[in-house]
């Protein structure tokens, strides 16, 4: 029981680290009708540029606070420089010069930083376990990065449901052109919806950066599962979003965790070791295919 | 006409032939790495001891200047293999080395020792298939075979009288046979075995979740570069550190230290080559290494350092004429040259006969994290697919 629910923790956790990311993916995707491939570099820059901050402020907190801001002005920087002049072009001329835009990331990354990769530290105050339930120990900024990754969930929640900006997101998500039309500024609207989304991604860099490490092309590895968990999801649809990375997050996790001692029961143990791996890896491909042929616009999805 | 268009087609092919031969001012080798992306910085130790290793020979072998002639795989074997492709068809190296991955190795494989008829010394990657059924005159190592490593470490543990293990690799060619090396030799019981994603899983959460539970004696992985600072950092938040020890093959060294830090201070690891092995030409390498970058070099580096010094013993006994490949590889045979390990032979397959090491995570005097050589787990191992090579 208690390793239950330490394993549906760590599916929560994974899955809400996907949410942030995914969360720029389908607010780009969907409203500016943008294939950003190089989603993932500004996760990548996220969390580089927290490393810095980190060093120069000696302090956790206030280096990732900061952190949010740069990332930000970075997203709107590359909107400005970029992608505007991509979004009256097909997807396949984005997917080449965001493909671009990767490359581009990381050689900087490797100009200014280096090749060797760094290294965040859990802050001083997190690293220890704290015990969820008596005699059940739980890594403490994992936990922290339940909590931070459930604030921001609904915090963007609010923003989409009660905020004028929600509206217009919201509103573009569904027809574009008509808000255009009203007189919406959709260049503005387009550069802070960028600027969001490169936010949430480089919170996702840095928050994910103490469990693994900061290197270059960070994001490309993680990218694939972020355009899954949207095209599950719905593209364009937060809630989509959401509900797809707590579904791909169990499902990684239970094929990890379970999937091998399952297998077992009716297979020979050895062609049950090779299988188990082999098969969690495609789950949530799987899933994707089953969710495409029973909705075809993903669960969420709003166009036909 | 017929006979003088014939004459013309004579000697522009003798022309073509003969040109090769007096060319060859120089010995040109190849050199296929990840010198790009998340795990550049083991191609740049690479680099940096084939660099060193030139300026000890004073850039030259047998007479004639060495060239190499660096191939960035980027991590992917079917970047690695048409850049080997280049190597041997476009740029007419005479020597292939490198190759830090075993999948990467055995797309590039074929195409340099069968189709380009080169040698290729392999600096790091040993999957069993090339040590066995698919051994190659024209392949040697200056690294070991894939189980190898992991094999002395079981022999270690079965000494230290660790009763249970679990068993943690990524899932791929060397990933399968670092495990099954482990495996063979070690005596306890196996309590759990898993194999990630590789090389896009970055985190461990729910294997580390499933070894807390079956509380092992302790556990073993093989996870390289970035991948190792990864599961080590995960291992110690989860604070798994302070109940089930880590013993590790390439997943702790002088690359991943920097970033892994105190975190891995008194694990323990296998492996062939130390820093701190007691002969003079390794002190000297990790002397001149440590003044010119500031940092430790790591057996990726020591093995690419042999690698140089192998076809420089080759080029110096032929007087630097290594036209002949027969010849070539019977001097490349006898191994003729101060290994940074100390000396070894080459098997039949032309994998060392080596010993291998136990190290433990130290600082040293100066604060620097780094390994030290703490016991000797086997002596002249040899691999345990060498009789299943037709070169005999």
């Amino acid at each position: 029981m208690d390793y239950l629910l330490i394993q549906m923790l760590n599916g929560l956790q994974l899955g809400l680290l996907m949410f942030l990311l995914a969360a720029g993916l389908t607010l780009t995707f969907g409203i500016m009708d943008l294939v950003n491939l190089a989603h993932g570099s500004l996760y990548m820059m996220g969390a580089y540029i927290a490393w810095t901050l980190i060093a120069w402020t000696d302090s956790f907190v206030l280096g990732a606070l900061l952190a949010l801001p740069a990332t930000f002005a970075l997203g709107v920087v590359v909107e400005a420089v970029v992608m505007r002049r991509l979004y009256a072009r097909d997807h396949l001329d984005q997917v080449l010069a965001t493909f671009g835009l990767i490359l581009f990331f990381n050689e900087l990354v490797r100009m200014i930083w280096g090749p060797a990769g760094k290294s965040i530290a859990v802050p001083a105050f997190l690293s220890h376990t704290v015990e969820i339930l008596p005699g059940v120990p739980y890594p403490a900024y994992r936990f922290a990065l339940i909590v931070v990754g459930v604030i921001v969930a609904v915090l963007l929640a609010w923003l989409v449901a009660r905020t004028r900006l929600g509206m217009l997101i919201r509103a573009g998500a569904s027809n574009r052109r008509m808000i255009a039309a009203l007189g919406v500024n959709i260049e503005l609207l387009f550069s802070l919806v960028f600027g969001l989304g490169a936010v949430f991604a480089g919170l996702a860099g840095l928050m994910a950066a103490p469990i693994s490490s900061v290197k270059i092309g960070m994001g490309d590895d993680i990218l694939i599962l972020a355009f899954v968990i949207i095209v599950i999801g719905g593209i364009g649809s937060i809630k989509g979003a959401f509900v797809a990375a707590m579904i791909v997050g169990q499902i990684d996790i239970v094929g990890r965790a379970f999937l091998p001692d399952l297998l077992k029961t009716f297979m020979a143990p050895a062609a049950a070791s090779s299988a188990a791996p082999a098969i969690s890896q495609v789950l949530v491909y799987i899933l994707m295919a089953g969710v495409l042929v029973w909705r075809p616009t993903g669960l969420f999805g709003q166009r036909s | 006409m017929k006979s003088k268009l014939f004459g013309a087609a004579t000697i522009a092919a003798l022309a073509f032939t003969l040109q090769p031969a007096a060319a060859q001012q120089s010995i040109k080798i190849g050199f296929v790495s990840t010198f790009s992306g998340p795990q550049a910085a083991i191609g740049e130790d690479m680099r940096r001891s084939v660099e060193l290793a030139l300026e000890h020979l004073g850039g030259k072998a047998g007479g004639k200047k060495i060239e190499i002639v660096y191939e960035d795989d980027q991590f992917k074997p079917d970047v690695g293999k048409a850049r080997s492709e280049k190597l041997v068809q476009q740029d007419k190296v005479d020597f292939v080395a490198g190759y830090i991955w075993s999948n990467v190795l055995l797309a590039s494989l074929k195409t340099v020792t069968d189709e380009g008829n080169t040698i290729l010394i392999s600096a790091n990657a040993g999957p069993s298939q090339i040590a066995g059924e698919l051994c190659n005159k024209n392949f040697f190592s200056t690294s070991w075979q894939n189980d190898q490593t992991p094999m002395a470490m079981g022999e270690y543990l079965n000494t230290k009288g660790v009763k249970s293990l679990y068993v943690v690799g990524p899932n791929y060619a060397a990933g399968k046979d670092m495990l099954a090396g482990v495996k063979r030799t070690y005596k306890g019981q196996i309590l759990g075995e898993d194999y990630t994603k590789w090389p896009d899983q970055l985190d461990f959460s729910a294997e580390l979740t499933k070894i807390g539970a079956a509380k092992p004696g302790g556990i073993f992985i093989f996870y390289p570069g970035a991948h190792g600072v990864q599961f080590v950092k995960q291992w110690a938040q989860s604070g798994l550190n302070k109940t089930v020890p880590l013993y590790q093959v390439f997943s702790i060294d002088a690359i991943t230290l920097p970033q892994q830090g105190e975190l891995a201070l008194g694990t323990l690891g296998a492996q062939e080559w130390v820093n701190d092995l007691p002969n003079e030409q390794n002190k000297r390498y990790v002397a001149d290494f440590k003044k010119k970058h500031n940092v430790y070099p790591s057996y990726y580096g020591a093995q690419s350092y042999d690698a140089i010094m192998l076809v420089a013993s080759a080029a110096e006994a032929l007087k630097g004429d290594v036209a002949n490949k027969d010849k070539v590889r019977a001097e490349m045979k006898k191994a003729d040259f101060k290994s940074l390990r100390g000396d070894f032979k080459f098997n039949t397959n032309q994998f060392p006969i080596q010993n291998f090491y136990i190290q433990e995570t130290v600082k040293d005097p100066a604060g620097v994290m780094t390994v030290k050589t703490i016991a000797t787990a086997v002596t002249a191992a040899k691999d345990s697919y060498y009789d299943k090579c037709s070169m005999k």
